[in-house]
């Protein structure tokens, strides 16, 4: 990958380090005695650190993902050049658009 | 006969991580398309959510929560050579990261349970 | 060596061919304290003349013996049957991986080579001759860490090993990387902006996934793992001042 790939997939590493600690640990947390919709949706409804954090956990995903991907296809398989950094770039934005998507249901509805 | 590179220990945190990472590749768009069920109001994410306690669900979803711990703790052993010339060539590295995703896991049974 | 083993039968299987070929069975005796070099050599010598393969200095100096030795790449010449042998009682000796077979054990070596020139892992002296002798103390950490690499021979056995080698032909391997993060530091050198750009290519540093298969084997305890790790951070530190 290019400098900016790996300058890319490094930082958004270290973002997701933390991201992923605070999600785990968030998980691990609220699951215990099982896990309903009002209880999940009591905590996210109109939270704004709730939104910027995970807006940027999605956002640095999206970033991340795809980088990883690129690197197992071009090494794994023979798909490689622009029709391959497309695909990948499409997968980023379903990823942002989905996750952003997700962020902005639990906490509005 | 497996050829000595893939004995090796860092291939198997390498594959472990890669692996890992697709699994997750995959999964998210999934986790995304759950959650925003929450559009069509609470009852339609809990009738998601009744999916997941599905013995086999389940399953998957604690496979889906270790692959996570896995690949952070095998992300962070990447880190820890690459940006902070960490030289540990035992196996107490590894060690630590498997005791990580293990505590994980065991934590994650027993509040599921 | 046990009186067991000494006089014993030892199978030897040989690969023969170029890429195409087949494994050729030989039976020979096992002697005390026999290199895996030694063995190659009475085969040759004695069982089938036409048998190819590469030595010379017999006494770890120079790696021309290196081949894969049941599974793993070695030098020959200092690589002991008695370490080796498998559960069968049995040695499989294969050319070096990654290279292309030039006949039986003997590879092509053109293209190992041709990728530490595209490293740059080459002096660049600059336009002009400096006014006086370079001082470099020799514990500066600059000078250290190129110490730690300087003394690679270009064997081949690291790229032989390199997993990301096998899946990506036009990868420069841990030998050239660990060639040019020698030069990185050296404080004397005037490319060192080229050598930055020629590193960190799609075939550069980081394609390496730190399965450290180079840093195990290497016979001469170097570490290209950690000089690839080096040149990752120069390249993200060129890369955060702007120069993507």
């Amino acid at each position: 990958m290019s400098p900016l790939l790996f300058v890319a997939q490094r930082a958004t590493a270290f973002v997701l380090a933390l991201a992923v600690a605070v999600h785990l640990g968030t998980i691990l947390y609220a699951v215990r005695g099982g896990l309903t919709a009002a209880e999940i949706l009591a905590r996210t409804h109109g939270n704004v650190g709730f939104a910027l954090f995970y807006g940027v956990f999605v956002v640095a995903v999206a970033i991340h993902a795809p980088i990883g991907l690129r690197n197992i296809l071009r090494e794994w398989t023979r798909w490689r050049g622009r029709t391959l950094d497309l695909a990948l770039a499409l997968f980023a934005v379903l990823l942002l658009g989905l996750g952003l998507r997700a962020v902005f249901a639990v906490v509005t509805t | 006969m497996m050829r000595a590179s893939h004995q090796q220990r860092g291939f198997l945190a390498a594959m472990i991580h890669r692996l890992s990472g697709i699994a997750l590749a995959i999964f998210l768009p999934l986790h995304f398309l759950a959650l925003a069920t929450a559009l069509n109001g609470a009852p339609a994410l809990d009738s998601f959510l009744a999916l997941t306690r599905q013995p086999l669900i389940a399953a998957l979803e604690f496979g889906i929560v270790v692959a996570l711990a896995l690949h952070m703790t095998l992300g962070l052993r990447v880190l820890a050579i690459e940006i902070f010339d960490f030289r540990e060539q035992t196996l107490v590295p590894l060690a630590v990261c498997l005791a990580a995703v293990f505590a994980v896991g065991l934590l994650l049974i027993l509040n599921m349970v | 060596m046990t009186g067991a083993t000494q006089g014993s039968t030892l199978g030897v299987d040989i690969w023969r061919g170029t890429e195409t070929g087949r494994f050729q069975t030989f039976a020979i005796t096992r002697r005390a304290h026999q290199t895996v070099l030694d063995v190659v050599t009475e085969i040759q010598r004695e069982h089938d003349a036409t048998l190819s393969y590469r030595f010379a200095c017999r006494v770890g100096m120079c790696g021309s013996c290196a081949m894969v030795v049941n599974g793993r790449p070695r030098w020959t010449c200092r690589t002991r049957v008695s370490e080796v042998i498998d559960a069968g009682g049995r040695l499989r000796l294969e050319p070096l991986r990654n290279f292309a077979i030039v006949k039986d054990l003997a590879v092509e070596m053109t293209q190992f080579f041709d990728k530490l020139k595209d490293a740059k892992g080459y002096f660049e002296p600059g336009p002009a001759p400096t006014p006086d002798f370079a001082v470099v103390p020799p514990a500066t950490p600059e000078r250290q860490a190129a110490d730690a690499g300087i003394e690679c021979i270009g064997c081949g056995v690291c790229y032989s090993a390199c997993d990301v080698v096998a899946w990506d032909k036009d990868y420069l391997g841990p030998a050239a990387l660990n060639r040019a993060w020698t030069l990185v530091n050296d404080v004397r050198d005037r490319g060192q902006g080229e050598r930055l750009d020629a590193v960190s290519q799609s075939n550069g540093c980081q394609a390496c996934h730190t399965h450290m298969s180079c840093t195990s084997f290497c016979p001469k305890a170097i570490a290209p793992t950690y000089a690839i790790a080096g040149l990752k951070r120069a390249v993200l530190r060129r890369a955060l001042r702007g120069n993507l």
